[in-house]
C-alpha cells in the first residue's frame, strides 16, 4: 500500500506555486505516461491523461481534477539584501517566522522567513503577530549578490523536507492538494489492465489556490459529461474538532451541496458501499472550496461530485495526511470510471 | 578557511537534541571528540564536561574556555492520546516560532509536526492574535506514544547556504566546536581547562559549578550572541543591533550578568589588532553568559566572552558567517598563543 509514498514524497519536495507549476507537472506527466493512453499539458500547464473507453464513439467523458499548484511567497521589495513578501494563495501569517523556503530567483536560492524583534517594528506590533508586509526572507548572501540574483515578483515555495508520522501518516506542505494528485495515480494503477466504457480524463490542474483557471479551462477543454473534484478537506486535530472537520485515516469524504449533482453524489456513495470504503458525507452549504465550482459551471455546465481526502494542519507546511485515505480515494474513483455505462447518462438527468 | 571536518563536527552537534538538563547526545559526541587531546576528562554531577590539557611548560597558567552544550527546546508534559502531546517551553522560546514546524522529539529524534488550525477555519480577528502554547500541540501520528518528560526541538537539519550556515542550535554548538578546536590545538604554556557546560539557558546552572572545581586563573565563555542587524523601518534607524554578522568575533564588555574584566577585554582587543583580525564590541546591554557564572565562583575569577554572531537564535533557523566562526577561531587561538600571567598583572583601570 505503501507503493505511493516515494512518488508523493518527490511531489511534497518540489516546488509548484500557483501559475508555476512546471516542475511538478513535469514529474507528474512522467509518472502518469506509462498508465495512460495520452498524456498532454493544456494552455494554461495543466497535466491531462487520457484513458480511452471501448464504447461507440463519440463516447462520453469523465473528468478527475486534482490541483497540483501550492501556496507560497512573493518577493515584494528588497532592502539591503533583505526580501519583503507577500503571500500567494491563502498564508496565515502566524506560521511564516522561521520557516525554511526556496526563493526562485536567477537560481534557487534557499533563506529563512524571519521575524524582527519589536525594536525593529512600529510600537503597535510589540510583542504581538507579526503581519507579513513586515517579515523578511533572509538568504544569508551580501546584499550585492542578493540584488544581482533576485527581482520583485520572483516566487517563494516552502522548502520544509516531507517527514513520515506514525500510523502511515505523512507530513509536508502541498499535501494539499498533492495527496489527491496522489490518489488520481492510484486511480490511474487501479485502472491498468482494465477496460473502460467511457474515456476517462485524469487531469492535474493549475492555479486552484487563486481563481480555479486550471479546472475551468480544462472542463472547458474536454467538454466532459461528468466531473469530479478530488481535493482535500479538514481533519480532526488540534484546533479543529468541529462539525466541518472528520477523522484522519478513518476514510474519505463525499461532498453534499449545490456544488454536487446529486445522483452522482449518490453513486459515488453506493460504490463506496459495496467495496466497504469508509466515508463520511461532508455538508457544503454554499461553495465547496474545491475546483467543483469552477468545472460546474463551465460552458454549458456540468454535473460535478467532490472526493475529499481529510488532511490536518491545511495551508501550514506540516500538513499531515493518512496513506490509507489516499489509496481508498484512488481505488474508488477507479472502480466508479469502470462502472460508467450508458445508463448512468440516464441518471445524471433531473426529473 | 574552516576545515571541512570541522564543519561535519559542527554539523554532528547542531543537529543533536540536547535541550538544558538533557545534554546527553551532546555531552557524548563532546567525549569521544576531546578524549584523544585531554590529559583528564571528567563528568561531573550536573553533567559538565570537563577536559582538562595539562601544561607542558610555563608557569601553568589555568585558563577555563566554556561553551554551553544546552540548547532552548521544549519538553512534553502531557498525553491528549493518539500522538498528540502537549507541551512547554524550556529556556527562551518564542512561541510566535512553534506554529507551523516540524519537531523532534527525545533521544530517538520521532518526528513531529506542530500544527495550526486551517486559515479556511479562522477569522481576520483570530489571525490577529497570537496562538497560546496552551492551544498547541505536538503532533507524532496516530499511535505513537512518546515519554512524557521527553525533550523536543525544532527539526531544522543543518545546511550550508553559500558562505552562511544555518542550523536550529548555533547557539552554541558553535561555541563548544570552537573548544573542541582549541583543545586539540592547545599551547604548551599554559593548563587549558575546557568545560562544556549544561543548562546555561535557564540559568547559568552547569558554568558555575565548573568554575568551582577548575580554579582556573581566568575564564572566557565561548558563546554564539544575537546580530539583530536587520533593517530598520524606513526613516528609523536601527539602534540596537547587539552585533552585525560579518563584523567579525564579539567581545562583550557589559551584558545583564557581568562586567568583562578590563584587562582581558584588552588583551583580546590588542591580540585581533596585532594580527588584523576584525571584531566588534557587542553592544552592553540585557543577556548573559557562562561569563557572568564564572566571574562569581569563590573568590572572584577574571572573566570575560566571546561570541560568535548569530541571527535568530532560539529559532527554527538560526544563521552565522563561516568567516565570522572563522574569525573567532582565529583571535580565541592568538589569545591563548600569548596569554600569560602578566596580563592579569596590569592595573585594571590603566
Amino acid at each position: 500500500m505503501n507503493t505511493i509514498l516515494p512518488f508523493l514524497k518527490d511531489l511534497l519536495s518540489m516546488p509548484g506555486l500557483s501559475g508555476y507549476e512546471s516542475p511538478v507537472a513535469a514529474r507528474i506527466e512522467e509518472t502518469w505516461s506509462p498508465l495512460a493512453d495520452r498524456v498532454q499539458r493544456t494552455r494554461l500547464g495543466s497535466v491531462h491523461a487520457w484513458r480511452f473507453g471501448t464504447g461507440a464513439a463519440p463516447r462520453p467523458r469523465a473528468l478527475l481534477a486534482a490541483h497540483m499548484d501550492a501556496i507560497g511567497l512573493m518577493v515584494t521589495q528588497i532592502v539591503n539584501g533583505f526580501l519583503r513578501v507577500t503571500a500567494v494563495g491563502g498564508v496565515d501569517p502566524r506560521i511564516l517566522p522561521g520557516q525554511p523556503v526556496t526563493v526562485h530567483g536567477r537560481e534557487a536560492l534557499p533563506g529563512i522567513v524571519v521575524m524582527p524583534r519589536a525594536a525593529l517594528l512600529p510600537a503597535e506590533i510589540g510583542e504581538g503577530v507579526v503581519p507579513i508586509e513586515h517579515l523578511w526572507v533572509d538568504l544569508g548572501l551580501p546584499a550585492a549578490e542578493v540584488e544581482q540574483k533576485v527581482r520583485v515578483g520572483d516566487i517563494i515555495s516552502f522548502a520544509t523536507s516531507p517527514m513520515e508520522l506514525s500510523g502511515e501518516t505523512i507530513a509536508g506542505h502541498s499535501l494539499d492538494n498533492r495527496a489527491s494528485v496522489a490518489a488520481l495515480t492510484v486511480c490511474l494503477q487501479h485502472l491498468r489492465g482494465r477496460t473502460l466504457n467511457w474515456d476517462a480524463i485524469l487531469a492535474a490542474t493549475v492555479q486552484e489556490e487563486v481563481t480555479m483557471a486550471g479546472a475551468r479551462t480544462s472542463a472547458f477543454a474536454e467538454q466532459p459529461t461528468l466531473a469530479i473534484a478530488v481535493d482535500v478537506t479538514f481533519a480532526k486535530g488540534p484546533g479543529a474538532n468541529d462539525w466541518r472537520t472528520f477523522e484522519l485515516g478513518k476514510g474519505i469524504v463525499l461532498a453534499w451541496g449545490p456544488n454536487i449533482h446529486p445522483a452522482l453524489h449518490r453513486r459515488l456513495k453506493e460504490i463506496a458501499e459495496e467495496m466497504e470504503i469508509p466515508f463520511s458525507v461532508e455538508y457544503t452549504p454554499r461553495h465547496s472550496g474545491t475546483d467543483a465550482y469552477a468545472m460546474q459551471t463551465a460552458a454549458e455546465g456540468i454535473p460535478t461530485a467532490v472526493v475529499s481526502i481529510p488532511l490536518r494542519y491545511m495551508h501550514t507546511p506540516v500538513e499531515v495526511v493518512a496513506l490509507k485515505d489516499i489509496e481508498r480515494a484512488g481505488r474508488l474513483l477507479a472502480e466508479f470510471l469502470c462502472r460508467l455505462d450508458g445508463a448512468f447518462i440516464e441518471a445524471l438527468t433531473w426529473s | 578557511m574552516i576545515p571541512e571536518s570541522l564543519l561535519s563536527l559542527l554539523e554532528r552537534l547542531c543537529n543533536a537534541v540536547a535541550v538544558s538538563g538533557d545534554e546527553g547526545e551532546v555531552r557524548q559526541i563532546v567525549l569521544e571528540e576531546v578524549r584523544p587531546h585531554a590529559d583528564e576528562v571528567r563528568v561531573d554531577a550536573l553533567g559538565n564536561v570537563l577536559a582538562i590539557r595539562r601544561a607542558r611548560s610555563g608557569d601553568g597558567l589555568r585558563v577555563m574556555l566554556a561553551a554551553h552544550m544546552d540548547e532552548v527546546g521544549l519538553m512534553l508534559v502531557a498525553e491528549d492520546g493518539d500522538g498528540l502531546y502537549r507541551f512547554e517551553t524550556v529556556g527562551s522560546v518564542d512561541e510566535r516560532y512553534l506554529v507551523g514546524k516540524p519537531v523532534w522529539v527525545g533521544k530517538d529524534h520521532l518526528p513531529g509536526v506542530i500544527g495550526a488550525r486551517p486559515i479556511h477555519l479562522t477569522t481576520p480577528e483570530e489571525r490577529a492574535r497570537k496562538l497560546s502554547l496552551e492551544s498547541l500541540r505536538i503532533d507524532l501520528g496516530p499511535g505513537r506514544k512518546a515519554e512524557l518528560g521527553s525533550r523536543a526541538t525544532f527539526a531544522t537539519p543543518f545546511r550550508r547556504l553559500g558562505a552562511a550556515i544555518l542550523a536550529k542550535s548555533l547557539d552554541n554548538r558553535l561555541g563548544v566546536a570552537t573548544v573542541i578546536e582549541l583543545l586539540r590545538n592547545a599551547p604548551p604554556h599554559l593548563e587549558l581547562q575546557a568545560a562544556f557546560t549544561v543548562q546555561e539557558e535557564i540559568g547559568l546552572r552547569g558554568a558555575s559549578v565548573a568554575a568551582y572545581a577548575l580554579q582556573p586563573h581566568l575564564g572566557i565563555a565561548v558563546d554564539s550572541t544575537p546580530a539583530h542587524d536587520l533593517p530598520a523601518p524606513e526613516g528609523h534607524e536601527n539602534l540596537f543591533y547587539n552585533t552585525r554578522l560579518g563584523a567579525g568575533p564579539a567581545i562583550y564588555r557589559a551584558d545583564a550578568a557581568t562586567l568583562s574584566d578590563p584587562r582581558l577585554v584588552r588583551f583580546l582587543e590588542a591580540v585581533a589588532q596585532r594580527h588584523n583580525i576584525p571584531y566588534q564590541i557587542r553592544q552592553p546591554g540585557g543577556g548573559g553568559t557562562d561569563a557572568g557564572a564564572i566571574q562569581r565562583t569563590r573568590e572572584g575569577i577574571p572573566a570575560v566572552s566571546v561570541s560568535v554572531p548569530g541571527r535568530y537564535p532560539h529559532s527554527p533557523a538560526s544563521l552565522a558567517l563561516l568567516e565570522d566562526w572563522e574569525n573567532t577561531l582565529r583571535l580565541l587561538q592568538e589569545a591563548l598563543n600569548e596569554l600569560t600571567a602578566e596580563v592579569l598583572e596590569t592595573e585594571k583601570n590603566s
